[in-house]
């Protein structure tokens, strides 16, 4: 045999990447996000939807960002959820259905039904639009 | 408002000629079927047979009175009506994959090809040669181009894509026309120039369409938003995120008015402000059936909570007129400045043609500007 078909590292070789006209999103560094305060729950809701992580490639801040929103959603009230919700504005909703649906992906303990309960809420809100917008995002939380 | 089911197979894309007695459309196959309007009935005339793939978009010019069809075969046919016979044309497009949309220049001397090639066909007719001729819109182009819209100036071309785009590009051929004149988009228009792209919507741009002056363009995209951008003043770009399902083709009505229709089934209004740059929700342009309110019994009450988990008896049955998604939608009287009817047909295999006076009349608070 000759000796070329030896070696097979050439299929380890990602041409996707040498591929000229691939499609390359914009992205720049996720800003850092501050922790929840305890006590004023609306005004944690307020800050840790704002700056969401959505255009670095830093899987660490993102991951960071998806747990503190998370603690701060299970920290709510069912009879609270639904005012909340109220106080965003359109993509602060879409922006929630983002998290939601992230959340979703990692199932704990009980984070599922808390999560169902702000995704009746949200989805009253928002409407099946923002859902679509969540599968659509390029740019995920 | 009249709703007319043709097949049970979906319609894959429509035209109407020029006094609106007859369309042509594909029933999803590799056919175009033209039906005559007789009466209260629809018959079918012709049989174009050609395409060897399915027919992704046809357009009939109103004045000359030639149909363009495309297909997945990667060709596109002009048909012309020599006595009782459509005869077809073939147009080499050079493209190697399925050609997805045409659309007629304004002036018909000129026809557009969007394709899976990432690239826009212009074709015209080369008069020594005797056939037609296409140049290629290749850059900044990422993606499948989706539709297409000619500015009323027969030069600038709007083009939706898949890569999150919707552009105009200049569609100028010199050897069919002379320079235009400088439009809200720019005044140097050599061939293939970029004039505008669309910045802050994501998700494929399924419709895109100029308003009657041309100034504005307006478009859908898969991520549920209706987008508005003017000319000139640096170009201002105006979206709604709505709250339905995502948008598939979108036309003006007039030239603050919009109308689209998607994947919920149903044309919904929008009417844009220019003081303001706002585009706003305007309404649900459909004939609401009138349904019989029986009251629910305790026992289907409980019945549904068992076995829907909810309290509503809304049955799981579509109330609007078309019962699969709109694909398509087309002006059939009083073109893009007052329209007075428009006509939309979609997956369900039916078409609908809507009234706009009537429209107004049914819906109260329906305000088209």
């Amino acid at each position: 045999m000759s000796k070329n078909t030896v070696s097979d590292r050439f299929r380890k070789v990602d041409i996707d990447e040498y591929d000229e006209n691939k499609f390359v999103d914009e992205e720049d560094g996720g800003e850092n996000q501050l922790g929840p305060d305890e006590g004023n729950l609306m005004g944690a809701l307020q800050a840790v939807l704002k700056n969401p992580p959505i255009n670095t490639k830093n899987q660490n801040v993102k991951d960071r960002a998806e747990g503190l929103v998370l603690k701060v959603l299970s920290s709510f009230k069912a009879s609270d959820i639904e005012k909340a919700v109220q106080s965003l504005d359109k993509t602060g909703v879409d922006l929630l259905m983002k998290y939601i649906y992230k959340g979703f992906e990692k199932p704990t303990d009980n984070s599922s039904a808390i999560l169902l309960q702000w995704h009746e809420k949200a989805l009253s809100a928002g409407g099946v639009g923002s859902i679509v917008r969540v599968l659509t995002a390029r740019k995920t939380v | 408002m009249a709703y007319h089911s043709f097949l049970l197979e979906p319609i894959s894309c429509h035209a109407w000629n020029k006094d609106r007695t007859q369309i042509a459309l594909c029933p999803n196959n590799h056919e175009v079927h033209i039906y005559k309007k007789d009466g209260s009935n629809w018959n079918k005339i012709h049989v174009l047979k050609e395409h060897n793939g399915q027919v992704t978009g046809i357009d009939w010019a109103p004045e000359s009175n030639r149909i363009v069809t495309c297909g997945t075969d990667r060709n596109a046919y002009v048909w012309t009506l020599k006595g009782d016979v459509w005869k077809p044309t073939l147009v080499i497009l050079r493209i190697n994959r399925a050609a997805r949309c045409v659309t007629w220049s304004p002036k018909e001397n000129k026809f557009a090809v969007g394709s899976g090639s990432r690239l826009i066909s212009v074709c015209y007719f080369e008069q020594e040669n005797d056939w037609w001729v296409c140049k290629h819109i290749k850059k900044p182009i990422r993606s499948t181009i989706l539709c297409l819209d000619w500015h009323p100036n027969n030069v600038l071309l709007a083009a939706g894509s898949c890569d999150f785009k919707c552009r105009i590009f200049s569609a100028y051929i010199k050897e069919v026309e002379e320079k235009p004149a400088p439009t809200a988009w720019g005044s140097k228009m050599p061939f293939g120039e970029v004039m505008f792209e669309s910045t802050g919507t994501s998700g494929w741009v399924h419709g895109v369409c100029f308003s009657d002056s041309g100034n504005r363009v307006a478009w859908a995209s898969h991520d549920s938003t209706v987008a508005v951008a003017e000319g000139g003043k640096t170009a201002v770009c105006t979206s709604l995120s709505s709250e339905t399902l995502p948008l598939l083709c979108v036309t003006f009505i007039t030239e603050n008015s919009l109308v689209a229709a998607g994947h919920d089934c149903y044309p919904v209004l929008f009417v844009y402000d220019s003081n303001n740059a706002a585009l706003s929700f305007g309404g649900k342009l459909d004939v609401p059936k009138q349904s019989a309110q029986k009251g629910m019994t305790a026992r289907e009450r409980f019945q549904n909570l068992d076995k829907k988990a909810s309290v509503d008896s809304k049955e799981a049955v579509l109330e609007s007129v078309h019962k699969n998604s709109i694909s398509q939608i087309s002006i059939l009287n009083g073109g893009k400045a007052k329209c007075a009817k428009f006509c939309t047909t979609g997956m369900d295999g039916g078409m609908a043609i809507w009234d706009v006076k009537t429209l107004e009349s049914a819906m109260k608070d329906l305000k088209i500007v």
